[in-house]
């Protein structure tokens, strides 16, 4: 569906784009990660075909986006990062407007229900929320029935609930089979939409892969914390647990007193010894977490990692 | 759709807009009806020497008329199009299928409707209310000056757009550029009370040769079909001007980020 190579696009003699390669396959959902002035705008805008490149080859739906005419925009919908809609015209005729637009719109109606504006239909545009807003904004996207959706921060400014309803549209068009490429700020919304992420990050891809293996995330170790019971020393844990110990456990770190943090890559095992332990004592253990790396640890150290 | 039918499709939901605003209605139709039954009720008994003596009230037809034209077309225009353009919705149309010059179709035909229904609606105005003679041999004539007009001043509503930098320096922009243009060419006051050195001047710019073609249509003295060929001229060379700029400055993404 999209194939980029060797993506370069600079400002002024500074480089935002700095050699990006992606690919998205049919019916992916493709999230595109990474933090302001990355370079990500510029890279979506040039998908998009609003943007010229000063060199790589673009193709999106099998044509480069600079030369594509009217049946290439029939196969796109967009969802700019910043649009206000027609104040004047009704939710049902702002779509009604854009539907004339394709050869062959989805109903106007259904299209409205699944952004979930049924019921503000008859409703202007200048008396709706930002949320529902955005969200005719993604109904404007859909209404033309296109192959490929650019999501361009689709949820931003979203109160918490609004966004778990754009999240069930999202997740609604990926069984509608179309493909779609999400930029986001939030690894939450990574996490539970996207089939396979990129993060850029200075112009440059730093990391790709699966929400679930990103940059290593199922092979680094999981951490294991709980408090240090009153009754014993660190001396008299269990072998396994002693020996996986991290650096930043204890009161010395700026870690609260008795906290102990154990990585390791054997988990089970690892809980097992500490578990049985605490049960034979017969002591608590305080504040036990087992925690993998967040997609958002992740992100934050690819960035980081770049950025310094 | 067919890209008539697409501009057709445009052009109906542009004349809803521009009915449900609130401000483009009162400045492009209430606004000169306010304008021409003030000046024409003060003025009207005078007569103007200089145009053969000419009832004031007749003079203030064709002048309403120039307001409300380039209302509907170049300041509207100019407005809507540089709020369309920051909203980001002129982006995002570019994204659809519609071919761009359908869209501005549909703009400019919503213009020019509005200005065939203002001249129509000032002439009424002015034959029920001052005795102001409807033109018949000059029909011809006023109406080729009406469609190159809008067409001229439409274009110069795209150029402007292009050399306006944000949503709230619109109106200011448009309305330095023609309000005192209306002065000094004569729309609002008689040309005879206006310095000769500055009539020269208003005529580098199209809104008096605009009023001139008007006014022929409106003078009882025009013998014939009331073409006022020099004018209309000058008028046609601005427009094809804005054209030209507009083709090379018109942006279609915002230019505030």
């Amino acid at each position: 569906m999209i194939s980029a190579r060797g993506l370069r696009r600079s400002y002024d003699g500074v480089e935002a784009v700095r050699g990006i390669d992606l690919g998205v396959d049919r019916g992916e959902v493709f999230a595109f990660l990474g933090p302001n002035g990355a370079g990500k705008t510029t890279t979506v805008e040039i998908l998009e075909g609003y943007r010229r490149r000063d060199a790589g080859t673009v193709s999106v739906l099998g044509t480069d986006p600079l030369q594509a005419g009217r049946d290439w925009r029939q196969r796109i919908g967009i969802v700019l990062q910043e649009c206000r809609m027609q104040p004047r015209l009704t939710v049902r005729e702002t779509v009604e407007l854009y539907a004339g637009y394709y050869e062959r719109p989805r109903s106007v109606a259904e299209t409205i229900d699944l952004v979930g504006l049924a019921g503000k239909a008859d409703e202007r545009a200048a008396r709706l929320s930002g949320g529902q807003q955005r969200r005719l904004d993604v109904a404007l996207a859909l209404i033309g029935d296109a192959e490929l959706l650019f999501l361009d921060e689709p949820t931003t400014g979203f109160d918490p609930s609004a966004r778990r309803q754009a999240w069930d549209v999202i997740a609604s068009l990926r069984s509608l089979g179309k493909t779609v490429f999400l930029t986001t700020h939030y690894m939450d919304e990574a996490q539970a939409l996207a089939d396979r992420v990129a993060i850029i990050a200075g112009g440059e891809i730093v990391a790709e892969g699966t929400p679930e293996t990103l940059a290593g995330r199922d092979l680094a170790p999981t951490e294991v914390r709980f408090r240090l019971p009153e009754s014993a020393t660190l001396a008299d844990l269990p072998e396994a647990v002693a020996a996986a110990i991290d650096a930043g456990s204890g009161a010395g770190n700026g870690a609260p007193a008795g906290l102990v943090v154990v990585r390791t890559g054997d988990p089970l095992r690892v809980l097992n010894e500490l578990t049985a332990w605490a049960l034979a004592r017969e002591v608590e253990l305080p504040g036990l977490e087992v925690t993998r790396p967040s997609l958002e640890d992740v992100y934050l150290e690819v960035t980081e990692r770049r950025a310094s | 759709m067919s890209g008539f039918a697409l501009a057709w499709h445009q052009f109906r939901f542009d004349q809803r807009v521009f009915w449900r605003n609130p401000a483009s209605v009162f400045f492009t139709v209430m606004l000169p009806i306010l304008f021409l039954v003030i000046f024409a009720s003060i003025f009207g008994d005078e007569t103007i020497d200089a145009r053969g003596g000419l009832a004031v009230s007749t003079y203030y037809v064709p002048g309403i008329m120039t307001l409300a034209v380039v209302s509907a077309t170049m300041v509207s225009l100019a407005i809507g199009l540089t709020e369309a353009r920051e909203s980001g919705r002129l982006k995002r149309v570019r994204a659809t299928p519609l071919p761009p010059w359908a869209f501005v179709a549909g703009r400019v035909g919503n213009a020019i409707v509005v200005s065939l229904l203002m001249a129509v609606l000032v002439t009424a105005i002015g034959a029920a209310l001052y005795d102001v003679a409807i033109p018949g041999s000059t029909i011809p004539g006023l109406v080729l000056s009406l469609l190159v007009g809008a067409f001229a001043f439409s274009a110069l509503g795209f150029a402007l757009t292009a050399a306006i930098p944000s949503e709230e320096s619109a109106p200011a922009i448009t309305n330095f550029t023609a309000l005192p243009l209306y002065f000094l060419s004569g729309v609002f006051i008689p040309e005879t009370e206006i310095p000769d050195g500055v009539l020269r001047f208003a005529d580098l710019f199209p809104i008096r040769h605009f009023f001139e073609c008007l006014l022929a249509g409106f003078d009882p003295a025009t013998v014939g079909t009331g073409i006022e060929l020099g004018h209309l001229a000058v008028v046609a060379a601005w427009g094809i001007a804005g054209l030209a700029v507009a083709a090379r400055a018109f942006r279609w993404s915002p230019r505030g980020g």
